[in-house]
C-alpha cells in the first residue's frame, strides 16, 4: 500500500514548516475547542477510576452519604489490608496467574504454529480451512457455550481450571494475527533457508519466531489481559471455592458483601490494577496488535 | 508461494511424480504445524457448534438423553412471551449501542489523528475501560447510576433535572444505562481501528482535496469516509455481533432487571441452559442467536460489496 511513496517536489526545498498529516495548522481556536471536547471527552471517561480509587480510600458510610463527597474525608488505608483477611483474594490472584500465564504459553506457541503453516506452506484445502477459522470468530461464543459445556463436561474437564486453558489456549483470533504478521516477512528469506537446507520447522523456529517478536508481544499482552478479565469462562465452568479467578472471585464477594462499599471498591482497584500496569507498560504493543486485526479484517 | 516450483511446459512423468510427492510432503508437513491449535479448535468450538444443530431438536435436560422431538422446540419459542422480550432487547440494545459507538470512535479518532500535545495520553484515556475488568466497572457504574448516593444524579440535579432517571433500577432507563456502559467501554478499541485505517488515507488525497478548495466537511465526506469504508465495515460487522452476543455486562450491571428490562437473548440461553438445565430449548435460543449473526454478516457483506463495485 506504500508503494507509491513518491518524495513530494517541495521536500527539496528547504521547508520550514515541518509537513503535517493533515496539512495545515488548525487555527488557535480550532484547537482550543478539540483540548476542551478532549479534556470534556476524558473526564467523563475516567469518572469511574477516579470514582473507585477514591471510595476505596473512604469508609463505606463516606461512600454513600449526600451530598456526594468528591474527595475522601480522610485517607483511610486499612481496607486494602482488611480485603486480604476478608476474602479469598490470594487464592484467586493465584488461579488468575497460572491461568493467564498457561493460556498465553499455549496461545503463543500453537497461535504463532498454525499461522506458519497458514502463511508460508501451501498444501490443498488450506485457505478452505483458514476461511472456516476466521468464520468462527464471526460467532458467538454464547451460542455454543452449551453444547462446549457439556463436551467439557464429558470429557471430565469441567470444574477444573483445565477447562478454562482449553477455553482460552486455542482461539482463532492468535492464528489470524500471526497470519498477517508472516505474511509480511518477505518469502526471499524463507526461501534462501530452504536452499540452505533448513528444514520448514527449522524456519519457524529460527527465522520466523524471532522476526515476529513484536507481533508475539502483541499477542500474549492481548491474550493474557482477555484470560485475566474473562468472567463467564470461570462462572460457567469453575463451581469450587477455591478455583476462584479474581473476576469470579469479585462478584461473589460483592454479592457476599453487598453494603462495605469501600471494601468493594477495593477488590475492583486490585483487580483492575495489575491489568492497567501490564497495559501501560505494553501498549504499543495492544494498539499494534489490535490494528493488525482490525485492518485486514 | 512456500515450495511451489515453476512447473514445466509438459511435464514428464517422473518430475509430474515428483511434484505430487512434493504435494504430497507439503501437505504433511502443512498439517503438522496447524494441528496442536487444530486439534484444540476442532474439539472446542467447531464440534460444539456442530453439536448445537442437534441439540436444538431434542428435549434434553441434564438428566436422561437427549429425545429427538423435531420443531416442538422451535413451536415452543413461538409462544415464548420471555424469548420476544429477550429479542426483542437485544435489537434494542443493538440498534442503539452500533451508532452511538461507532459515533463516539470515529469521533475520537478523527480528533486524535493529528499532531496535537497529549494525544497519547488521550489515546489512553480512551481505550483504558476496554481491559478493564468487567465484574470492576459494572459495579462502579451501578454506584455511580444510584438514585440515592450516585454522583451522576447529584450532577443531573443542578442542572435543572429535578428527577433524574433512575438508570439501573428504573425499567425505562435501565437499557439507556447498559448502552451508555457499553459505549463507555469499547469506543476506545474502535477508535484504535479507526486510528489505523486513517493513518493508511494517503495525505497526497487531501492536499489534492484542498487544492480543488474543499473545506473540512466536504474533505471528510469526499475523502475520509471513502477512503475508511474497509474499516468501517469491519468495525459495524464486529459491533453488529458484540452487540447481538451482549451478556457479561447486562449480568454484572442488571442482571437482566428490573424485570425482564434488560434480559437480552445471551443471558436467557444461560438461564434456560445452565440455571434451569434445558439444554435443548436454550440450545434452540442459541440457533436464533447464531442465525442473527450470520445473517447479519451476510447482510453487510453484500451490502459493502453492492457499495464499493
Amino acid at each position: 500500500m506504500d508503494t507509491m511513496l513518491k518524495p513530494a517536489p517541495t521536500d527539496a526545498l528547504p521547508a520550514p514548516v515541518p509537513r503535517r498529516r493533515n496539512g495545515k495548522r488548525a487555527s488557535p481556536a480550532v484547537r482550543v475547542l478539540i483540548y476542551v471536547l478532549l479534556v470534556a471527552a476524558a473526564a467523563g471517561v475516567l469518572l469511574p477510576f477516579y470514582w473507585m480509587v477514591v471510595s476505596s480510600l473512604k469508609t463505606d458510610n463516606d461512600v454513600v452519604t449526600v451530598p456526594v463527597k468528591w474527595l475522601p474525608h480522610s485517607v483511610v488505608w486499612h481496607n486494602y489490608l482488611d480485603i486480604w483477611r476478608k476474602s479469598q483474594m490470594t487464592t484467586w490472584l493465584e488461579n488468575t496467574l497460572i491461568l493467564s500465564f498457561a493460556v498465553t504459553a499455549l496461545q503463543l506457541f500453537t497461535g504463532s504454529f498454525a499461522a506458519y503453516g497458514f502463511a508460508k506452506v501451501r498444501f490443498p484445502g488450506r485457505d478452505l480451512l483458514f476461511i472456516v477459522y476466521v468464520g468462527t470468530i464471526a460467532v458467538p461464543w454464547q451460542s455454543y457455550m452449551i453444547p462446549q459445556f457439556i463436551l467439557m463436561s464429558h470429557l471430565r474437564l469441567s470444574n477444573t481450571l483445565w477447562s478454562i486453558i482449553a477455553l482460552q489456549a486455542f482461539g482463532a483470533l492468535g492464528v489470524f494475527l500471526m497470519k498477517q504478521y508472516y505474511e509480511s516477512i518477505p518469502e526471499e528469506l524463507s526461501e534462501a533457508a530452504r536452499i540452505d537446507g533448513m528444514s520448514e520447522y527449522g524456519i519457524y523456529r529460527r527465522i520466523m519466531l524471532p522476526l515476529s517478536a513484536p507481533a508475539l508481544a502483541s499477542l500474549a499482552l492481548l491474550t493474557f489481559v482477555n484470560t485475566w478479565n474473562d468472567y463467564l469462562g470461570p462462572l460457567i465452568y469453575l463451581r469450587s471455592p477455591n478455583l476462584r479467578t479474581i473476576q469470579l472471585g469479585l462478584s461473589t464477594f460483592i454479592s457476599q458483601y453487598n453494603t462495605e462499599y469501600a471494601l468493594i471498591m477495593t477488590g475492583s482497584v486490585l483487580s483492575v490494577l495489575p491489568i492497567a500496569v501490564i497495559f501501560l507498560l505494553g501498549q504499543r504493543y495492544f494498539v499494534e496488535g489490535i490494528a493488525t486485526t482490525g485492518l485486514k479484517g | 508461494m512456500a515450495t511451489t516450483i515453476e512447473a514445466p511446459a509438459r511435464p514428464t512423468r517422473p518430475a509430474r511424480r515428483r511434484r505430487s510427492r512434493r504435494v504430497w510432503r507439503n501437505t504433511a508437513v502443512g498439517w503438522s504445524f496447524l494441528l496442536p491449535n487444530f486439534i484444540g479448535f476442532a474439539v472446542l468450538t467447531l464440534a460444539p457448534v456442530l453439536v448445537l444443530f442437534y441439540l436444538a431438536f431434542t428435549d434434553w435436560n441434564v438428566f436422561g438423553v437427549a429425545r429427538w422431538t423435531g420443531m416442538a422446540n422451535f413451536r415452543r419459542l413461538i409462544h415464548d412471551q420471555s424469548f420476544w422480550t429477550a429479542l426483542e432487547n437485544t435489537l434494542y440494545y443493538t440498534a442503539l449501542h452500533i451508532p452511538l459507538t461507532l459515533g463516539a470512535a470515529l469521533g475520537l479518532a478523527l480528533l486524535l489523528n493529528r499532531r496535537l500535545r497529549g494525544v497519547a495520553f488521550f489515546r489512553t484515556v480512551a481505550f483504558f475501560p476496554y481491559i478493564t475488568s468487567i465484574v470492576a466497572a459494572a459495579q462502579v457504574w451501578n454506584m455511580l447510576f444510584s438514585p440515592q448516593y450516585g454522583p451522576i444524579d447529584a450532577v443531573l440535579r443542578p442542572l435543572g433535572i429535578a428527577h433524574p432517571p433512575g438508570w439501573t433500577v428504573s425499567t425505562t432507563w435501565s437499557m439507556p444505562a447498559v448502552i451508555l456502559v457499553g459505549t463507555w467501554r469499547e469506543m476506545g478499541y474502535y477508535m484504535l481501528i479507526f486510528l489505523a485505517g486513517l493513518q493508511t488515507i494517503p495525505a497526497q488525497l487531501y492536499e489534492a482535496a484542498r487544492v480543488d478548495g474543499a473545506n473540512a466537511w466536504q474533505r471528510f465526506r469526499a475523502v475520509t469516509v471513502p477512503s475508511l469504508r474497509p474499516t468501517t465495515f469491519f468495525v459495524t460487522v464486529m459491533l453488529t455481533i458484540g452487540s447481538f452476543k451482549v451478556f457479561d455486562l447486562i449480568l454484572l450491571l442488571t442482571n437482566g432487571g428490573p424485570g425482564q428490562s434488560t434480559l437480552v437473548l445471551s443471558q436467557y440461553i444461560y438461564q434456560t441452559g445452565f440455571q434451569e438445565n434445558h439444554f435443548g430449548y436454550a440450545s434452540a435460543i442459541s440457533v436464533v442467536l447464531f442465525v442473527l449473526c450470520f445473517v447479519a454478516t451476510i447482510v453487510q457483506f453484500h451490502v459493502n460489496k453492492r457499495r464499493s463495485v
